[in-house]
């Protein structure tokens, strides 16, 4: 997979926290920051040890600063300690990827309350929270980079998938409103709309619905959390510094 | 008046660009021009820098008048 040229420091100097940094496109992302300079803090609700893991092996690799930050999205006070964190160990951050996001489905009929408030809890309230978070150290320096990660579905929508829809549509929401509202103080706020993208949450798919996404994309194979990541890393740096309030497509061409 | 309040006293006429003969600690949220919803988030970020603290959203929403930023800006350890 085609990345940045090797010994490329584009975020030398910056301090980064990826939410949902634990797998798949969150992981990804770190690792490139990582790579391409930025201390990176890592936020992630499941596997607290792997965290602790991943955020040492991406300081030695990489010769970087790291922080561990476990703790769930949906809980304002987690949110809170996170960024009280940050201030303590870094005093700034420069860059967010407003990433963690649970994907589930029901079909209109059968959604229940509690799914609701799973995926709305995770999926908008946390990334509202974690705007909010971030956007308090960001003033300070009047700089600063938030990268929401929406969906496909969030822009085109999907059958079984209102719920879902619904809290990335509202993730595009937050995305417009807070780059008019943050940018006199510096600071850019886009999203990033990935599409089939091959990480955890499409293995378990059944072989027909799998080659039915396939046929849907223009460029005729299955995304990488690495083509997210690539996208998220300008977005992050000041080759991105005039770019703020878009809502950008990783998606092959896909077709929904 | 002590340091720690000279510096906070400071910062709002840093941040809302008050002039000199403004008492400052008569002020309260809107109660001024220049204390407006912009301005008080520009006012937050100055107390945080110049205090070397970062300010729950609780107290950022509830800080009304300077004598209330004073009582927050104690709760953070500063001996005002």
């Amino acid at each position: 997979m085609i990345g940045w040229p090797a010994g490329t420091r584009l975020l030398a100097g910056k301090t980064a926290f990826v939410t949902g940094a634990s797998r798949g496109i969150g992981l990804e992302v770190a690792t490139t920051l990582a790579a391409l300079g930025a201390d990176v803090a890592l936020g992630g609700v499941r596997d607290p040890d792997g965290l602790a893991r991943t955020a040492a092996d991406l300081a030695a690799r990489h010769g970087v600063r790291t922080l561990a930050l476990p703790g769930d999205v949906a809980d304002p006070a987690a949110v809170k300690a996170c960024y009280q964190a940050i201030f303590k160990a870094w005093k700034q951050l420069d860059v967010l990827v407003n990433n963690a996001g649970v994907l589930e489905g029901a079909l209109i009929g059968m959604i229940s309350d509690e799914l609701i408030d799973r995926v709305l809890g995770t999926n908008t309230r946390g990334a509202i929270h974690h705007l909010q978070g971030a956007a308090r150290l960001m003033a300070r320096a009047k700089r600063g980079a938030i990268i929401n990660v929406s969906s496909i579905i969030g822009v085109r929508g999907d059958e079984g998938q209102a719920v879902y829809a619904a809290s990335k549509a509202a993730v595009i929401g937050l995305t417009l409103a807070a780059a008019k509202e943050l940018a006199p103080q510096g600071i850019r706020v886009n999203a990033v709309a990935p599409g089939y993208i091959e990480t955890d949450m499409i293995k378990g798919l059944a072989p027909e619905v799998h080659a039915r996404r396939l046929a849907q994309i223009g460029l005729g194979r299955v995304g990488t959390a690495t083509d997210v990541a690539n996208l998220i890393a300008f977005l992050a740096s000041d080759l991105a510094a005039y770019v703020t309030g878009q809502v950008i497509g990783v998606d092959g061409g896909m077709r929904l | 008046m002590t340091e720690p309040e000279q510096k906070l006293q400071a910062a709002f006429r840093e941040a809302l660009d008050l002039g000199a003969d403004v008492d400052v600690a008569t002020l309260t949220y809107r109660g001024i021009a220049q204390w407006d919803s912009v301005a008080h988030m520009q006012l937050v970020s100055t107390i945080e820098t110049a205090f070397d603290l970062m300010l729950d959203t609780d107290d950022v929403i509830g800080m009304s008048s300077y004598d209330k930023a004073k009582e927050i800006v104690r709760k953070y350890g500063v001996a005002l």
